[in-house]
């Protein structure tokens, strides 16, 4: 080859002989609402398969999806985790300094952020979460119906979250559409890439400004980064772009996380009396709407050097994506896994990714999960379809766009 | 193969083969040992995945890793000089024979 030829912003490849070709567009908006069917395709056709209108791989079986997306070694993050090269082609924003780097940056920036985010710190906001909740359901007790998404799924976290985090400017619209731009971004050149794009630019400064030291207390998350900025763990220009990290990651997953609990559990009442019954159910309830939802249904990897998937060969720049979606609903893996059983407790599910870049904000994202939960669980007997739910595409997250609900008092 | 003993706080042992490459945690998991829980899947979020290394072999367990102080400050249980998050220890054909104490509680 002598120019090479770029397709969605990466290295066009030959798939090594062997592999299964299968010509489907994964990013396809019917797919993105409704994705089981294409799930169960994906690993029926083999470890690995060749997509070759995009000319990536994908992996869907548990066990692959597992290994490589792990793998930080083989299978690189600093090339962009969606279909776009940063090798190749300038990012669409500057790159992120924790999920899109690999080590040794990635474990310095990595450690300021686990420190902010462990076990520790986040039993410091339960009851900020628990509050706050209690009040939220309250509320919404005294509706007839109302709007899962908008008046739960997303107010809750936008309460609590930026509250943590210290911020003092807070918009619910802005905070839940830049999460969803930079999701949707990892995708190809589609019309949900080009929404975010145009969106970013009317959004991104006010996040930007937002990240800034003196737009944040001095006792939140955010002041602790920048804290390690002061002792020189971390460049004074690194600070803001970690809190972005907080902005980028930590509001559209948890509103997903919640609005999928919703879903769930209006779905399946059964569950919902369940978990009444025995509230020490919430917290491996939490994990299975996580693995059955895969509120992240999709990250990609690049091969940073030659190397092989499953037994076959696979070339240096190959883009990979990693369908956690699929790996969360194999039947090789979890037996009866289009059965949402609260007690199942799916350890090694993927819906928090696994390894060195695994959810950082993993105990945020179950603190708040648990805590609505928790609240609903005492004052609601049912939570009642009052319509019917919608799904929203987005290239990486898997979220609702309408709920309507009804909740019946205990 | 890589053998390797879990001795829970009460005193019960488990023995079981594991393969070099895979990490304590996980063949814990993966083996139905109770006393170790791994609900971060190994990213190092959690610290239910704490364990005590017997004496005999926590030189050859290596070095905590980067990050590792922080999280097991997290732990439960009461922390030792021997604590270690058992998915940062992989398991390699040196370790056969490997014997791991649980603590009381990881939650
Ligand atoms: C239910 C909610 C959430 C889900 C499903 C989720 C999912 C994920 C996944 C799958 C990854 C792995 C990315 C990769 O390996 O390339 C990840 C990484 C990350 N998450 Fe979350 N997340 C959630 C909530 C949060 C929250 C609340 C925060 C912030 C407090 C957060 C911050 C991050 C960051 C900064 C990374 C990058 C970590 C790294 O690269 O080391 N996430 N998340
Ligand atoms: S499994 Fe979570 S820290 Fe080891």
């Amino acid at each position: 080859m002598n120019t090479m030829e770029l397709i969605e912003g990466h290295k066009r490849i030959t798939p090594a002989p062997g592999i299964p070709v299968w010509d489907i567009d994964p990013y396809g908006e019917a797919i993105l609402s409704d994705p089981l069917e294409y799930y169960a395709e994906l690993r029926a056709k083999g470890p690995v398969v060749y997509i070759p209108r995009l000319s990536i791989l994908a992996l869907g079986q548990y066990a692959t999806t597992h290994k490589v997306f792990s793998d930080h070694e083989n299978f690189v993050s600093s090339r962009g985790v969606g279909l776009n090269d940063f090798a190749i082609e300038k990012p669409w924003r500057a790159p992120s300094i924790i999920l899109e780097v690999d080590p040794p940056d990635h474990t310095r920036t990595r450690k300021v952020m686990s420190r902010a985010l462990s076990p520790k710190m986040v039993k410091g906001l339960v009851d900020m979460f628990a509050a706050t909740a209690e009040e939220l359901v309250s509320s919404l007790l005294k509706k007839d119906s109302f709007d899962g998404v908008t008046e739960l799924a997303e107010t809750f976290p936008v309460a609590v979250f930026p509250r943590a985090v210290g911020m003092k400017d807070v918009d619910q619209r802005i905070l839940v559409d830049y999460g969803a731009c930079v999701f949707n971004a990892m995708g190809p050149d589609n019309r949900l890439r080009r929404w975010a794009l145009e969106r970013n630019a009317e959004i991104a400064p006010w996040i930007m400004a937002a990240c800034a030291r003196d737009r944040l207390t001095d006792d939140g998350l955010g002041a602790m980064i920048y804290d390690a900025a002061d002792t020189g763990e971390l460049d004074q220009e690194e600070a803001p772009m970690l809190v972005r990290s907080f902005l980028s990651a930590g509001v559209d997953t948890t509103v997903t996380g919640i609005g999928n609990a919703l879903w769930c559990f209006s779905q399946h009442p059964e569950e919902w009396q369940r978990l009444r019954d025995d509230p020490s159910l919430v917290r491996p309830a939490v994990e299975e709407v996580l693995r059955f939802t895969s509120p992240v249904h999709t990250f990609g990897r690049t091969a940073g050097h030659d190397t092989e998937i499953a037994g076959f060969p696979v070339e240096e720049g190959t883009k990979i994506i990693c369908v956690l979606g699929a790996a969360n609903m194999d039947p090789e893996k979890w037996g009866d896994p289009e059965v949402f059983r609260i007690d199942r407790r799916p350890t090694g599910h993927m819906a928090f990714g696994a390894g060195i870049h695994g959810c950082v904000g993993q105990n945020v994202a179950r603190a708040e999960m648990e805590a609505i939960l928790h609240a609903l669980s005492r004052k609601v007997a049912r939570i009642e379809p009052a319509g019917e739910a919608v799904w929203r595409p987005n290239n990486a997250i898997h979220a609702l766009d309408q709920l309507p609900l009804k909740l019946i008092p205990a | 193969m890589v053998k390797l003993t879990y001795i829970a706080a009460d005193g019960g042992r488990t023995e079981i083969q594991a393969e070099a490459g895979d990490n304590v945690m996980h063949a814990a998991i993966a083996h139905d040992v109770d006393g170790i829980v791994g609900e971060c899947g190994g990213s190092m979020m959690c610290a239910t995945c704490h364990c005590y290394v017997d004496d005999e072999w926590a030189a050859r367990t290596g070095e905590r890793h980067d990050g590792e102080d922080d999280m097991l400050e997290c732990a439960a249980s009461e922390l030792r000089p021997t604590s270690r998050l058992s998915c940062q220890i992989k398991l390699t054909d040196d370790l056969d024979g490997l014997v791991i104490h649980l603590p009381e509680a990881q939650i």
